[in-house]
């Protein structure tokens, strides 16, 4: 109080601080509120979508599947070494599976997919913005969010699931690759676990939290991009970069963050 | 004289302690072709954003068809929309995108018209434009002049009522500049088109316009023909159109 008397800004200062993440929330809420909108209004916008899903489903198979055969193969070896400590090896393949049905598909198919296309999604409409393109947009009266968020969003909400299943199904692989093939765990032992330990709920589970997550990720990297010229730290290149930076960190956090809260709701 | 198309009252313009523009008052008449002149930096292309409603003034009122702006609902204001044009300073094409697509777009996002009008309009704009075996090609892979084409027949294809054109021949060589005005004032006299330039081309451009408004320090000095211009004796505008400097006037 003594220093809001000395120096009168502060309280201004602080007040600003305050309202600034509260106003982004707001922009943000009313971003996706659109975007949502306009995916069901008329003419829907197929031909884009399919483009999208090609950028952010067909183009992560690869990256998607490199990650999750070795995420499974490490839950296999650190599976097996402490299970078999209690004599329950047996258990790796429902220790694995459990795993990333549950958890680890959906967050780290998210956070691949933002380091994979949601950076690109930030700073392709970053440069649009920067560019005068998003305005050129306006003045040919075709809204911006319509034809940049929409198709993503669209596109987001059908790859996520689709790439989180490879994820999972890969990642079992990986860990039969690791207990069974080079362990030497009984290979029907393995599968026979897999399938009686996870039940639909688990699976339901995961595809809810990557619906979630795609939500998450279409909508901050998205929302970056597009209002890039309002960053106070930097302008034209460097704005983007900065964009397209914290469209990454953001998004990650609020996967782990969301991640934590589906759970607790889940369990 | 008849009632303006758009007309500025007063409008005030400032970015943080940038103050823009002081109080404009300008009047745009129907068919019509107005050009604003001013040194660089002064603010045209921000009036210019101001008619299409990229930016709003912080104060002051801007009409259309005598109809104050603010007071005009969300269906009215995209009517209006659909009948401007605004060609950019920078070209703003979309870099993702073909010449063909850029030039298509506005057509092809309204789905009002089948592929093959679409494709015939745009053969057309190429052809006038001087842009044929151009279609393929990216705008990173067009010259400045060629991207300058690229965006008046993007401007021009919706064939619209009121067309902004921010210095649309800027970059572009003698000969393009000449053809680039005989088409804008080609189109005027066919469609009949309000225009609003902003041009450093002087006195070229006085040929194709009927009015022309001169800003100075965030404020209309001079609205009339290019004839009232010439004959002006105002030192600011003198130092202008002649090229000097006010100091050397001196």
């Amino acid at each position: 109080m003594l220093s809001a008397e000395k120096n009168p800004n502060l309280l201004a200062a602080i007040g600003r601080r305050t309202l600034e993440p509260v106003e982004q929330m707001g922009k943000m809420a009313i971003f996706l509120f659109w975007g949502t909108v306009h995916m069901f209004t008329l003419p829907l916008q197929w031909r884009k979508i399919i483009q999208q899903v090609y950028f952010i489903g067909a183009k992560s198979v690869f990256i998607i599947c490199l990650t999750s055969a070795f995420t499974g193969m490490v839950l296999g070896l650190q599976g097996y070494y402490t299970l078999v400590k209690f004599g329950s090896e047996g258990m790796l393949g429902a220790a694995v599976a459990l795993s990333l049905v549950r958890e680890m598909g959906p967050v780290l198919t998210g956070i691949m997919v933002v380091a994979r296309a949601g950076s690109a999604m930030a700073a392709e409409i970053g440069i649009m913005r920067i560019s005068e393109q998003i305005d050129a947009l306006e003045t040919m009266d075709i809204d911006p969010v319509r034809f940049l968020f929409s198709p993503r969003l669209a596109a987001a909400l059908i790859s996520f699931p689709l790439l989180t299943a490879l994820f999972d199904v890969v990642g079992i692989l990986g860990g039969y690759l690791t207990g069974s093939v080079l362990l030497g765990i009984n290979p029907g032992i393995y599968f026979g676990r897999v399938e009686s330990s996870v039940v639909m709920n688990d699976v339901a589970g995961g595809f809810y939290k990557a619906v979630c997550f795609a939500v998450l990720v279409a909508m901050v990297c998205c929302f970056m991009g597009f209002y890039t010229h309002l960053r106070r730290e930097g302008f034209g290149a460097k704005g983007v970069s900065l964009s397209t930076t914290s469209a990454v960190v953001t998004s990650c956090v609020l996967i782990l963050i969301a991640d934590y809260v589906l759970t607790s709701f889940f369990l | 004289m008849t009632e303006p198309l758009i007309e500025f009252r007063q409008v005030f313009k400032s970015f943080g302690s940038n103050a823009v523009l002081k109080g404009v008052d300008l009047k745009i008449f129907k068919g019509q072709v107005t050009t604003i002149i001013g040194k660089s930096g002064i603010g045209k292309s921000v009036l210019l954003k101001h008619i299409i409603g990229l930016l709003e003034p912080d104060a002051g009122t801007i009409f259309f068809y005598g109809r104050p702006l603010e007071a005009m609902s969300a269906s009215e204001r995209r009517e209006l929309k659909g009948k401007l044009s605004y060609m950019f300073q920078g070209t703003a094409l979309f870099d993702s995108m073909t010449v063909y697509e850029n030039i298509a777009l506005p057509l092809a996002e309204k789905r009002r018209y089948p592929k093959a009008e679409i494709r015939k309009r745009v053969r057309e704009k190429l052809e006038q434009l001087d842009l044929v075996g151009l279609e393929n090609k990216y705008p990173s892979q067009l010259s400045g002049g060629m991207k300058k084409r690229v965006a008046m027949a993007r401007a021009l294809i919706t064939e619209p009522e009121i067309v902004l054109f921010d210095e649309p021949t800027t970059g572009l060589d003698p000969i393009r500049k000449n053809a680039a005005h005989n088409m804008i004032a080609d189109y005027q006299r066919r469609f009949g088109f309000t225009g609003v330039l902003v041009s450093h081309d002087i006195p070229d451009v006085f040929r194709i316009s009927q009015r022309v408004a001169m800003l100075d320090d965030g404020k209309i000095i001079f609205e009339g023909s290019p004839e009232q211009l010439r004959e002006s004796d105002n030192p600011v505008i003198r130092a202008f159109i002649h090229g000097h400097d006010l100091i050397d006037m001196e």
